[in-house]
């Protein structure tokens, strides 16, 4: 709380003006608008639109196409995230290690986080395009009948390899950071006490590392749930098949493509929730950081 | 740091983390470098796998081709109009939130109004409502405010930004009570005590804002998919997947991949020339 | 320049009173200093004549207009701030010419201001320097310059030397007595520290629990404080309370001393003070308060000797000449010096002149 602030009493609220305004226009009404259109149902010809209550949300979650969206969805994300910080904290911890040209492999580190998760997909695809693609040349040589645009699996590991390698530059940075942040001097201690540098991982720096870690899980859930839309949109379409649709995209394949308001509208507001879920579970375990005041 | 953490290994361990190091890096940074080399290449090499490694002879033309006129007949819109208009999104974000997140962190900090708390919650709030959430809706008020394939429409949604106001507010926090209260005995009012003393001391954070925010701006994709109808106002992102979903045997993959290079290289250039404020910007923005 | 006068000042948080009414008048020129314990409202005090802080009730004028309701800026006052608060990214010579510039001063008249806060605080050396350069004395020279150019109405200083080590501390006390007598500038210090307040002040605000006990000259403050909490807040050690008896008009001291005191207005309990630089050994055969030594602090020219009053639970210090064989355990009697007894009310803690 701050002891002295400026007297004035429009002034403030003129600043705030314009991130209230397109907050409201762009935030919450359209997410109320969610929330209305997810309790009602249009007709077939979009004339005229009835109250159904939660008639949508019971029709999504009973929908098979819905629920395997979800599986693939928990799959690709629990692998994603997985992978990306297992990499990284790999890395980070070889990072720490070397004593020359760490900025150098940080510098070649962070590139990815730069590139769009569209283009991301579409490197990948380039680079194992089952026709052309130079590392599907050496599957193909090795009999592997690769082919991610027809085999549902495959597919999978290419989204799963896109999506990992884009999070890797991200986490890699928090890992160093918090590598960085623990006292020198308790791994001297642990040097002294005769511990392993295996033994001094598990039981000293990764406990310490756990808010980091904690704090990364989540982030990584949300770039996997939300911000590999781009990933899976450009490289397989949520194809072959719905092997690779995940939530987001059947959200918005049923809104723009399918153009069935009532169901993309309940599929967004359980999205919603889950974001909330995951936003209050990050806040309860780990912001306490953040003060409000 | 120069110096290795004590229970840095010597000798062979050491080279051991080099080893992997370099394979790690290889990975990372491979992908990028593959379509750096194919973009140098012509069609009919980049189709007969593998790939060389090296830079083919035909970079000059391949570029040359690319901008004057070669992506027009792919996409219908020039290479310099696709790196314009995505310029033109990047910057829009990325200055837009700056402008509008400082001002209300401003509003926040350094003043006392009515139903402050109230702004700052839903502000607050907007963290857990991303775009992928609400696209239908959203998508309805850009159709009845007529922001459908225009500028505004690209960047006004993406501006207001919990995260850049929260990070705004946090470091306005820092400031010592006693330094507004010396600028206020020296006579400065709001607007003097920002720009002569709050900006000059926040340009790091701003700096690195920009950085993560640019990016975040470049490299968007499926708001500026459902936005933009004609191909006119597309970003390079767009257009790019464009090219490749109606690739057909003619496709110039040569030109495609000299598109792919300039998606990835300004972002690229940008995080690497700023690298001090974009690790500051990220570790510190989400903690 | 000019003058400030304070009329029945109050200010309440939330209800809560921490500053309760408090009146003065500071003369032109005059250097008065609102010395007390902390958290008893002497910095809130002082904000609020800077306009830092609202006032809740009660007026405020510098140079005759109430100031009540004027932005700081309106107030023509300078500031000097505990953490010198010198704005990081400017040069010495910026944060001097900051307030000039916002005041639209011309940038002869600014230039010519600055040299001479310069030349006046030995800052010429470091006038292109951070401040993040500067050592802790160059920052405080700096925040007093800075506060100077601006040629004030009021000089306004918090607890301006706290930050500075002992010795950089007397430096600088003796540097703003002198450049007080310099610029002959109205000024209002604020400090928890005795020394500063005695030796800077041409007058004194004690304040305690958001009261003013006593608005005097240092030397006044010393001879005939105000209220029990005053004495024992100035002067070092501090003075000796012991709780007696009167009796028609005669206090006996324990050990049988009696005081014939026609001034006290009446019988009853009766809080006695006296200070340990007043007190004496007694001769051989002379009524005496008896004590015990319980340890002697030798400081070179004087010592003191701190023990009880025999069959008492009173502590007694009192000053010793430097060579004096007392020491510990030594069984001795003290004998006060008549001139300069004190009473104070036992309930109220207000003096009673005997």
């Amino acid at each position: 709380m701050r002891r002295t602030v400026f007297p004035h009493k429009l002034l403030p609220w003129l600043l705030v003006a314009p991130q209230l305004a397109i907050t409201l226009i762009f935030f919450y009404w359209p997410a109320a608008q969610a929330f209305r259109q997810s309790l009602l149902k249009e007709d077939a010809f979009g004339l005229k639109t009835s109250f159904v209550g939660l008639a949508n949300f019971r029709k999504v979650l009973a929908d098979p196409a819905y629920l395997n969206a979800l599986q693939v969805t928990v799959i690709f994300s629990a692998m994603v995230a997985f992978l990306a910080m297992a990499i990284a904290l790999f890395l980070a911890v070889q990072a720490e290690k070397v004593v020359r040209g760490k900025s150098f492999y940080r510098t070649l580190m962070i590139w990815p986080y730069a590139v769009a998760p569209a283009i991301a997909g579409m490197l990948w695809l380039f680079m194992f395009n089952p026709s052309f693609g130079t590392l599907a040349w050496p599957l193909r040589q090795m009999g592997i009948r690769w082919n991610p645009l027809l085999n549902a699996d495959h597919a999978m590991m290419l989204v799963v390899a896109a999506a990992t390698w884009k999070q890797i530059s991200y986490n890699f940075l928090f890992f160093v950071a918090g590598l960085q942040a623990i006292p020198r001097s308790l791994l001297e201690a642990a040097a002294i006490d005769g511990a392993s540098r295996r033994h001094a991982f598990w039981t000293i720096v990764f406990p310490l590392l756990a808010p980091t870690t904690f704090f990364l899980l989540v982030v990584n859930t949300v770039y996997a749930l939300f911000d590999t839309f781009g990933i899976i949109h450009a490289v397989t379409g949520g194809g072959p098949g719905k092997a690779t649709e995940t939530l987001v995209y059947k959200v918005y394949n049923d809104g723009f493509v399918n153009l069935i308001m009532g169901d993309s509208a309940a599929q967004s507001v359980i999205l919603m929730v889950i974001v909330i879920a995951l936003t209050a579970f990050q806040f309860r375990f780990i912001e306490r950081r953040v003060h409000y005041g | 740091m120069a110096e290795a953490s004590p229970l840095a290994p010597r000798g062979a361990g050491r080279m051991v983390a080099h080893f992997w190091m370099i394979l790690g890096v290889i990975v990372v940074a491979f992908p990028v470098y593959y379509v750096f080399i194919a973009s140098t290449h012509s069609t009919q090499t980049i189709l007969r796998p593998p790939l060389p490694l090296l830079p083919g002879p035909e970079a000059a033309a391949n570029y040359r081709d690319a901008f004057t006129g070669g992506i027009s007949k792919i996409g219908g819109v020039s290479l310099w109009r696709l790196l314009a208009n995505t310029t033109i999104v990047a910057m829009g974000i990325a200055l837009g939130k700056i402008a509008i997140s400082m001002a209300s962190a401003y509003a926040i900090v350094f003043f006392r109004f009515p139903l402050r708390m109230a702004c700052f919650w839903l502000i607050f709030i907007t963290l857990m409502l991303p775009v992928e959430v609400r696209i239908q809706p959203t998508y309805k008020v850009m159709v009845d405010l007529g922001l459908i394939d225009t500028y505004p429409g690209l960047i006004l949604p993406l501006i207001a930004s919990a995260t850049a106001t929260l990070l705004f507010r946090q470091f306005f926090m820092t400031i010592p009570d006693e330094l507004l209260e010396a600028a206020r005995v020296d006579g400065a009012g709001p607007w003097r005590f920002f720009r002569d003393i709050l900006w000059p001391l926040s340009l790091t954070n701003v700096a690195a804002i920009f950085v993560i925010q640019f990016i975040y701006g470049w490299t968007q994709y499926l708001w500026p998919l459902l936005v933009t109808n004609s191909n006119e106002m597309n970003t390079i992102v767009i257009a790019l997947k464009k090219m490749i979903s109606f690739a057909d045997a003619d496709t110039p993959w040569n030109l495609v991949m000299v598109t792919s290079v300039l998606a990835i290289l300004p972002p690229i250039l940008v995080v690497v020339l700023m690298q001090r404020w974009f690790v500051k910007g990220l570790v510190e923005t989400e903690k | 320049m000019a003058g400030i006068t304070l009329t029945d000042v109050r200010k309440s948080y939330a209800g809560n009173q921490v500053i309760h009414g408090i009146s003065t008048r500071i003369a032109d020129g005059e250097f008065v200093v609102i010395v007390g314990p902390s958290g008893c409202g002497k910095s809130t005090l002082l904000r609020m004549v800077a306009g830092l802080e609202a006032i809740t009730a009660g007026t405020i004028e510098i140079g005759g207009k109430v100031v009540n309701d004027l932005e700081p800026r309106a107030r023509d006052i300078a500031m000097v701030f505990q953490n010198y608060a010198l704005y990081p990214h400017m040069s010495v010579r910026e944060n001097m010419a900051y307030g000039l510039k916002i005041a639209r001063m011309s940038r002869s008249e600014i230039e010519s201001r600055v040299a001479r806060a310069a030349e006046m605080l030995e800052l010429q050396p470091y006038l292109d320097r951070k401040p993040r350069a500067l050592s802790g004395g160059q920052r405080q020279r700096v925040a007093m310059g800075r506060a100077l150019v601006r040629e004030p109405a009021a000089l306004l200083l918090d607890e301006p030397l706290s930050n500075l080590d002992a010795k950089l501390r007397v430096q600088m006390r003796l540097q703003i007595k002198e450049m007080h007598l310099r610029t002959g500038q109205t000024t209002l210090y604020v400090t928890h520290d005795q020394v500063e307040a005695m030796t800077l002040a041409d007058r004194l605000i004690v304040m305690n629990k958001g009261v003013a006990e006593q608005i005097a000259t240092p030397l006044e403050v010393y001879e005939r404080p105000a209220s029990e909490f005053v004495a024992g807040f100035i002067g070092s050690p501090a003075m000796n309370i012991l709780a007696v008896d009167s009796e028609a008009g005669t206090v006996t001291l324990p050990g049988g001393t009696r005081l014939p005191l026609s001034g006290l207005p009446r019988a009853g309990a009766l809080h006695f003070g006296i200070r340990p630089e007043h007190l004496r050994l007694a001769q051989p055969g002379e009524a005496a308060i008896p004590v015990v030594l319980r340890s002697v602090e030798r400081l070179g020219a004087d010592a003191f000797g701190y023990g009880m009053v025999e069959d008492t639970d009173m502590a007694m210090v009192l000053r010793l000449p430097g060579t004096s064989p007392a020491a510990r355990g030594d069984h001795i009697g003290v004998v006060p010096d008549m001139a300069h007894l004190h009473f104070f009310d036992p309930e109220t803690g207000r003096r009673i002149e005997a």
